[in-house]
């Protein structure tokens, strides 16, 4: 033992207890872009496929996880790139979102991936109500186990918002039908141009369980504003008028447009407007800049196309000249911030006028259920939205289950996706008399990874990687053809050289006490400085212990059981870059690098696609 | 990324990735190297780092990278060091050697330096072993000790701080390299030391000499250590702030200020007697402990250049006129002979 390090008193100590790896929450969480996605998509998986080339596995991976790879390659909400361990060592995450876009844009044929119909029948019956990616998802996932699916739509193609709301120049048509129809193509029987006016009718039917996926359809509008209704022919609710434009009812808007809004559907509805013959496009928000809703890359782009932003704008007036509408007042406010809230004060300066030939109101959405009627034994909460079990997705009527906008409130696609397969589990489970609660466990797999003799000669420098733009088409062009494509995503170079920047966080560390001679290798050849081999204590006191202090207290610290000499290893998982160095260093294998896969259940244990395609 | 007072990152004293073997503790100590040079915030490029043959001496590359570096004939580290250090007395001089390279092919160098006190700090990577022909037992191996084949050593190891301190060595210490907590603070203490400093660190042959019987494994040097105090290194500037009973503590301060802190003292010990130190170390052979700690320190040490009355300015800041004094200077000296 060894004396001199005072080994001590633990007695009095509340100590850290060795971490629990067998639990697969604990590396799903290291991996942070993947445990940040609503869908828990594998992302290093899919990544490492696409740095071999090897596109069309890691389309399927995506499809197996988020079912529109194509479209959320363009306009997913990303909350996996914040996540990323990547803009730890630098400022930018991987490009995750444009990597899967390169999966999608290469994928060559992906259809005999996919399951092959006909599908024997189980003899259960779904209604889907909506189209868009929830029902779309709960379609792919209870079709192939032989549920007859019939989806309601009243539109006369599927898609939802996705179609409607997401304007071309984003979200090419082709690259939207041809998800749609993989999906489509699983023998659903599609009730197209049926606009579902009564729950009732649908239940009468006889179906096994109906899935409600219809979203958050209603816009905000600011009915009380004095003028709206003077001269309304040219005020317009943000997403109805793209959806107008997406059907093409809508071809052209004035000259002068005021845009009202900070999320990204008034990004959408501004740069919709230059493609209609807006020249001077405004958009006003009444709050700072920087709380703006709308992603960074998409203001961005609206900027680009010479779209100006006017935050600290309160609208007070439309103002209307011989029944025509010549423009809007706004207050000009200052944000004051008292007990951590925010308040717009009016700095008192004159009320600002903007001219407008039209304005788009895209002030935000609401659910809205009038074809629900209210004597069915459904509960609404006090938002109006159906009162719901949050992990199971069902209503207070059992065979009522809800997904997507219309679930929770208005999110993004990937929180539909998500949410889509929780249904379809829940719906499964319900049609065949099991009890919702008990989910099924995600599959999970632990795989050492092959260290040899010729891996000891390597490089420690984690090499600083800038992150690499996507090349847009020209503005001259896209601007004069709303459904030309902005974005041209990354070559398969480009794409290469930006997977290279992925740190392979599914690639665990995993050390095994009973293998440590506590040589010390691995402290020393760290290049953060992450691993510490020190007395046990108290989480607070330890953290500020270790070799670097680990103060980012929402990552965990990785505790091994005690070892010879009476002390514990304690990795920061926060700082660790998966190198793999400490594996390599150690001379008893007892860190071992294994790469984890985490793949979310669906209905009916389907996980066959991912399971074939990486072990 | 945290920088030291002089605004070095810990990166700045690394050197390239070590090729020894995985596990290696020469590894440690090129850690424990870097670590004491960046808590000291010495300028990298004050730093000569020597060394002879042998798996220990590839260690310079793996630390210190932005320093003077030289690689000696095997066993001459101490001669090249010695010239170095009269030639450029303002460099401060890390050799490393291993038991090889010091304890045979080198002992000649070795023994010289250390009775012309040279003011440098020597460290001996100690495994017991040749590593680097397959692992051959070197003059340091115990007697009785099992190599990995499974011979036992017959021949009496040398004990190198014993030697040091018979031939008048004035900083003398034993570490692990597995124990950074003890071995960054010794560094420190023997990089301010003025005079010759010897840390022989035990540091385990993960290849060829980790195995059961060996008096060098990781294993058994945990099981036999036995640390003569807690150390502790107060740079000149600070001040001790923690306080210990009476008897339970040394201060020893060096010349350029700085303090070594021991608490925790075995029994009375004062590292100050050399005498008491080559007792004890015998005691602790007996005993069948290893010793380790600061063994002894004279803090009035004389170095070679005080002791010789050599120029106080390094060679190279020498103008002509100072070597080429005139004629008038020659008369004077040729007068003292008369």
């Amino acid at each position: 033992m060894l004396k001199n390090l005072r080994i001590a008193d633990l007695s009095n100590h509340t100590s850290l207890k060795p971490t629990e790896i067998k639990n697969p929450e604990y590396f799903h969480k290291v991996v942070d872009c993947q445990y940040a996605c609503p869908a828990h998509t594998p992302v290093p998986e899919y990544i490492r496929l696409i740095a071999a080339e090897r596109y069309t596995e890691a389309y399927m991976v995506n499809w197996e996880s988020n079912v529109f790879p194509g479209v959320l390659g363009r306009t997913c909400d990303r909350p996996c790139e914040p996540a990323c361990r990547r803009g730890r060592v630098e400022e930018e995450p991987v490009a995750i979102c444009r990597l899967k876009r390169v999966a999608a844009d290469n994928k060559g044929d992906v259809k005999a991936f996919m399951p092959q119909g006909p599908f024997a029948s189980n003899g259960k019956r779904i209604a889907l109500i909506g189209g868009g990616p929830a029902a779309l998802t709960v379609a792919r996932d209870l079709a192939p186990l032989g549920y007859q699916i019939d989806l309601y739509d009243d539109q006369d193609r599927g898609g939802g918002m996705m179609r409607s709301q997401i304007p071309s120049f984003r979200l090419p048509e082709n690259v939207l039908n041809e998800e749609v129809n993989f999906i489509l193509d699983l023998g659903i029987h599609t009730h197209f141009k049926t606009r579902v006016d009564s729950l009732r009718g649908v239940l009468d039917k006889g179906y096994d369980a109906v899935f409600v996926g219809t979203g958050a359809p209603k816009g905000k509008d600011l009915a009380d504003l004095p003028g709206r209704w003077d001269s309304s022919g040219n005020i317009h609710i943000g997403i109805e008028w793209l959806a107008s434009v997406a059907f093409e009812h809508t071809q052209k808007i004035g000259k002068k447009v005021l845009v009202l809004g900070g999320g990204n559907t008034a990004m959408d509805c501004c740069r919709t407007s230059r493609r209609l013959g807006g020249e001077e496009v405004k958009v006003v928000v009444r709050s700072p800049r920087k709380e703006m809703k709308a992603s960074p890359w998409e203001i961005e782009d609206a900027l680009h196309e010479d779209i100006p932003i006017f935050e600290n704008h309160v609208p007070k007036a439309f103002v209307t000249e011989n029944g025509k509408l010549v423009g809007m007042t706004f207050e000009k406010v200052e944000p004051k911030y008292e007990n951590s809230r925010r308040k717009l004060v009016p700095t008192g300066e004159p009320l600002v006028f903007f001219e407008a030939d039209d304005v788009l109101i895209a002030i935000g959405q609401e659910n809205s259920f009038p074809w629900i009627e209210r004597d069915l034994g459904l509960e609404f909460n006090e938002w109006g939205l159906p009162a719901l079990n949050e992990t199971t997705f069902q209503s207070t009527v059992p065979n009522v289950f809800f997904g997507g906008d219309a679930a929770l409130g208005p999110k993004n696609v990937i929180t539909a996706v998500a949410q889509g397969h929780q249904a379809a589990v829940s719906i499964d489970l319900y049609c065949n008399q099991q009890s919702l609660t008990e989910r099924p466990s995600p599959y999970t797999n632990l795989i050492s990874q092959k260290m040899g003799i010729h891996e000891w000669i390597y490089d420690s420098d984690v090499t600083t990687d800038i992150r690499y733009k996507v090349p847009h088409a020209d503005k001259s062009l896209t601007l004069k053809d709303r459904k030309k494509e902005v974005e041209l995503g990354f070559s398969q170079d480009t794409g290469f050289k930006e997977a290279q920047r992925c740190l392979n966080c599914d690639v665990q560390t995993v050390f095994s006490e009973s293998r440590c001679i506590e040589c010390d290798a691995c402290v020393d050849i760290c290049p953060t400085t992450c691993i510490t081999f020190t007395t046990n204590g108290e989480e607070e006191d330890l953290r500020t212990r270790l070799n670097a202090p680990a103060n980012d207290t929402s990552q965990d610290l990785y505790v091994s059981d005690s070892l010879k000499t009476g002390r514990v290893m304690i990795k920061d998982e926060n700082v660790c870059l998966h190198c793999g160095l400490c594996a390599e260093r150690c001379p008893t294998s007892a860190w071992d690098m294994q790469k984890y896969l985490y793949s979310v259940t669906k209905a009916g244990n389907q996980c066959g696609i991912l399971q074939e395609l990486t072990t | 990324m945290p920088k030291n007072t002089i605004g070095y990152a810990k990166a700045d004293y690394e050197g390239v990735i070590s090729t020894l073997c995985a596990g290696c503790g020469h590894d440690s100590i090129s850690g424990a190297i870097v670590q004491a040079c960046y808590e000291m915030a010495i300028e990298p490029h004050r730093v000569a780092k020597l060394s002879g043959i042998g798996c220990s001496s590839k260690t310079p590359n793996y630390f210190l990278n932005n320093s003077h570096g030289f690689n000696s004939v095997h066993g001459r580290m101490p001669s090249v060091a010695t010239g170095a250090n009269m030639a450029n007395r303002d460099l401060i001089y890390l050799g490393v050697s291993g038991d090889g390279d010091t304890a045979s092919i080198g002992m000649g160098q070795f023994v010289h330096a250390i009775r012309r006190n040279l003011n440098m700090l020597y460290i001996v990577m100690n495994n017991g072993c040749y590593g680097l022909t397959k692992g051959q037992d070197s003059a340091t191996a115990d007697q009785g000790s099992v190599s990995k084949s499974g011979s036992v050593n017959p021949f009496e190891g040398i004990d190198l701080p014993g030697m040091a301190l018979e031939l008048g060595a004035t900083f003398v210490a034993r570490s692990f390299s597995g124990d950074k907590t003890q071995l960054v603070p010794l560094i420190k203490a023997a990089l301010s030391h003025k005079g010759f400093a010897l840390i022989d660190v035990m540091s385990p042959c993960v290849t060829f000499n980790n195995n059961a019987g060996s008096t060098k494994s990781y294993d058994y040097v945990r099981d036999h250590i036995e640390a003569l105090a807690e150390i502790g290194f107060v740079p000149e500037k600070e001040e001790i702030t923690v306080s210990y009973e009476t008897g339970t503590t040394v201060d020893v301060e060096l010349h350029d200020g700085s303090v070594v802190h021991l608490q925790k003292l075995a029994d009375g010990w004062d590292p100050r007697d050399r005498q008491a130190a080559m007792r004890r170390l015998q005691a602790a052979k007996t005993e069948g402990e290893i010793l380790t700690g600061l063994l002894y320190i004279d803090p009035n040490s004389k170095d070679l250049h005080e002791v010789i009355k050599s120029d106080s300015r390094p060679l190279n800041s020498l103008k002509e006129e100072d070597l080429c004094p005139g004629s008038a200077i020659l008369d004077l000296i040729n007068e003292d002979f008369r």
